[in-house]
């Protein structure tokens, strides 16, 4: 059996996925990216084989994604993230034609035809504003863990305004909230609602159509996810793997590429 | 001639001659300003270069000059030297590389600038008008201004009549320049020259529209935002002169050559993806900017710069000898207009352009320094899009500011983009063809 890997060198995280060869999820890893990118994607690769117990040389093709996918040096090629998550969610959700993806130095709306082809897409431009690390400001400024936001925001009932649109000035606009006396769980509902805002403009230059996959680490937030339903007024496929959809996607490829190989060259063992 | 010995000397001769002309240019750009001749200054879009010309005038563009100091890499220092004088980074950065220009008495990468005697523009964009007034402060110089009517609705007149009304108030203006060019230069007018310039510009020009025709060739046979950008340079520094239009009639006979022998725009890899771009390209890194589309194959078959930078050389308008200065303003007006309408309402010349060419996607490129090309772009897009089977990119950057311009963001970008046009390239490859298709 000749299994394939994707590892997703993210600004932030790392995952990788190992799946079988129906596209199954058999192995995952998730861990902080560091300064080592190189080292990052290794460590990420290795911990996704032995949560699999899948021995290395059974791995027939591995896909570097992310922003560090050309680091991925062990990898067989590289393919951009946006492309994947669109594959990844395609597979656990192939009612999907709207992607949203939210990473932690980005956010991508994404446009795909069921089964997983990229119509369109839409980014973040040189600003950190509507993504993960504009809730990790606010939870720096708030002196909050990440895991602690999205539970503080849904106790929020009158959510402030977040007026700017810079990370950087954001901490320093909800300290001024808590210096007017607002609470906390109103403040982070307001930041919130304001990354939304952002994700829905993005989305609507996309245009939103079928189904909706919520992608990326920011899937873990309940709050964000309840919120982007909110502005956005439609639910949102959301999954256990919502996390590793890019990694997913990179593996599903490399799976493909081990197919391709195998009608090229059966006799070859399978391997491209 | 065997057709080796042809290919390699046709091949490529456009961009030696192109190169070698805009040297001479600046060269001679160069001896005005040291001899301390006088300088017309004028913009791409409306330069009325043939009326300038007709008084031997050097026209000196100011576009030209600061987006030179972008590809030469040194655009930064020229910004920062504006915007230490107070001007804001949201200005646009041609204004700005040409007032640190003058700062430092028209020190330039390619020689030595002119100073201004006189300035000639059109208000096709809003900020000429607030650019030139910079000079008049400066230099004490005379600024005269064409007021060029819009179209009524995109591409089209209202009611029949308006433009004739419109040709007729430009013409006045025109012969009301034509009497200060008088008193500034001490030359006569000499309708004669004029004709002859005029109908200089009419070869060019219908050299120019084969060059656009000819690559709608498999493969392309130039690459529309790099060779385009040189094509364009020469067009307007040398709009009316013989060179100019001898340049253009050897371009064809290259481009009609490579044609012929099925020579395209990329070598390795070769064209794999036919592409549209809309905008300004990004001078900072240029050649990077053009490699993050060639490396895939990619090669832009069509440029909407090829449309309303070219003053009007891509429409089938020409001038009619037998009543020149009328002609110049009918020409005037329908270029401006015809460049405006290119900037603000782009969707149907390229949904048209996406047909003639074939093309498989359209790059939109929108910058900070000017709002007046970017805006509507998504709108564009949205529509392009609802129309035709093709992919859109949508990226941002900059023509002369390098602090805008992220490499990595880029290519991140136009890297999901072809792997999208591949996978489109894949499913069109696998579905039937349509009956009688």
């Amino acid at each position: 059996m000749a299994y394939a890997a994707g590892v997703d060198v993210g600004s932030t995280q790392t995952k990788a996925v190992v799946v079988d060869e129906h596209g199954e999820i058999i192995g995952r890893s998730l861990l902080s990216t560091g300064a080592n990118v190189v080292q990052a994607a290794e460590q990420a690769f290795q911990t996704a084989i032995d949560d699999g117990e899948i021995p290395e040389e059974e791995v027939g093709y591995v896909i570097g994604t992310g922003y560090g996918r050309y680091r991925v040096e062990f990898g067989d090629d590289q393919i951009t993230e946006i492309v994947c998550h669109a594959r990844g969610a395609a597979r656990m959700f192939p009612e999907t034609e709207t992607v949203v993806d939210m990473g932690g130095q980005d956010t991508k709306a994404i446009r795909i035809r069921k089964g997983g082809d990229v119509l369109d897409f839409c980014m973040n431009d040189k600003c950190a504003a509507g993504t993960g690390r504009f809730l990790q400001s606010a939870a720096a400024a708030l002196e909050l863990d990440l895991d602690e936001l999205g539970p503080t925001a849904l106790r929020g009932e009158r959510p402030v305004r977040i007026s700017t649109t810079c990370t950087v000035f954001a901490e320093s606009e909800v300290l001024s909230w808590l210096a007017r006396g607002k609470k906390i769980e109103d403040i982070l509902l307001g930041v919130h609602n304001s990354i939304a805002r952002r994700s829905y403009g993005l989305l609507r230059r996309v245009g939103i159509e079928g189904e909706i996959t919520f992608t990326g680490g920011v899937t873990r937030n309940e709050a964000m996810v309840k919120v982007l339903e909110g502005v956005i007024e439609a639910p949102l496929n959301v999954s256990e793997e919502s996390h590793y959809m890019g990694a997913l996607g990179a593996a599903l490829f490399a799976l493909e590429r081990i197919r391709k190989g195998r009608e090229a060259h059966p006799a070859a063992g399978g391997v491209a | 001639m065997n057709t080796t010995a042809e290919t390699h000397e046709l091949v490529g001769r456009g961009a030696r001659q192109g190169g070698e002309l805009f040297r001479a240019w600046f060269d001679q750009l160069t001896h005005t300003a040291e001899t301390g001749g006088q300088a017309a200054y004028v913009f791409v879009m409306g330069s009325l270069a043939e009326l300038l010309r007709s008084f031997e005038l050097p026209v000196v563009f100011p576009e030209i000059n600061s987006l030179q100091t972008a590809v030469r890499k040194v655009s930064d220092e020229y910004l920062s030297l504006a915007e230490d004088h107070g001007f804001s980074p949201d200005v646009c950065g041609y204004v700005k590389a040409d007032y640190a220009l003058q700062l430092r008495g028209g020190e330039h990468p390619m020689g030595r600038i002119p100073k201004p005697s006189i300035a000639v523009l059109t208000n096709a964009c809003n900020t000429y008008l607030k650019w030139a007034e910079i000079w008049e402060r400066m230099y004490d110089i005379p600024i005269v201004t064409v007021d060029v009517p819009g179209t009524r609705s995109p591409y089209v007149q209202f009611t029949p009549g308006d433009f004739k009304r419109d040709r007729r108030y430009v013409e006045g203006q025109l012969r009301e320049l034509i009497d200060t060019l008088v008193e500034h230069t001490g030359r006569p007018f000499d309708i004669d020259r004029l004709r002859q310039v005029l109908d200089t510009t009419n070869r060019m020009g219908r050299d120019w529209r084969r060059l656009l025709e000819l690559n709608r060739a498999r493969p392309a046979v130039y690459d529309a935002m790099l060779e385009g950008t040189i094509h364009l340079g020469v067009a307007n520094a040398l709009r009316g002169s013989v060179e100019g239009a001898d340049y253009f009639a050897d371009l064809v006979e290259e481009m009609r050559y490579k044609v012929d022998n099925g020579i395209g725009a990329l070598v390795d890899p070769g064209e794999a993806h036919r592409l549209i771009f809309l905008g300004v390209p990004c001078y900072p890194i240029f050649r990077r900017f053009y490699q993050l589309f060639s490396e895939w194959g990619g090669v832009f078959v069509g440029s909407t710069y090829m449309w309303f930078a070219s003053g009007g050389l891509d429409s089938e308008f020409e001038y009619d000898l037998a009543r020149p200065i009328e002609s110049l303003a009918e020409g005037l007006l329908q270029g401006v207009q015809r460049a405006v309408d290119a900037m603000l309402f782009h969707d149907q010349p390229l949904i048209e352009a996406i047909d003639r060419y074939e093309a498989d996607g359209v790059v939109y490129h929108p910058i900070k320094s000017c709002r007046t090309v970017s805006t509507g772009l998504a709108d564009s897009r949205k529509r392009v899009l609802e129309q035709r089977d093709v992919l859109c990119l949508y990226i941002e950057s900059d023509m002369m500011d390098k602090r805008v311009v992220s490499e990595a963001q880029l290519k991140n970008r136009i890297d999901a983009f072809f792997e999208g046009l591949e996978s489109r390239k894949l499913r069109l490859a696998a579905e039937p063809v349509a009956a009688g298709g």
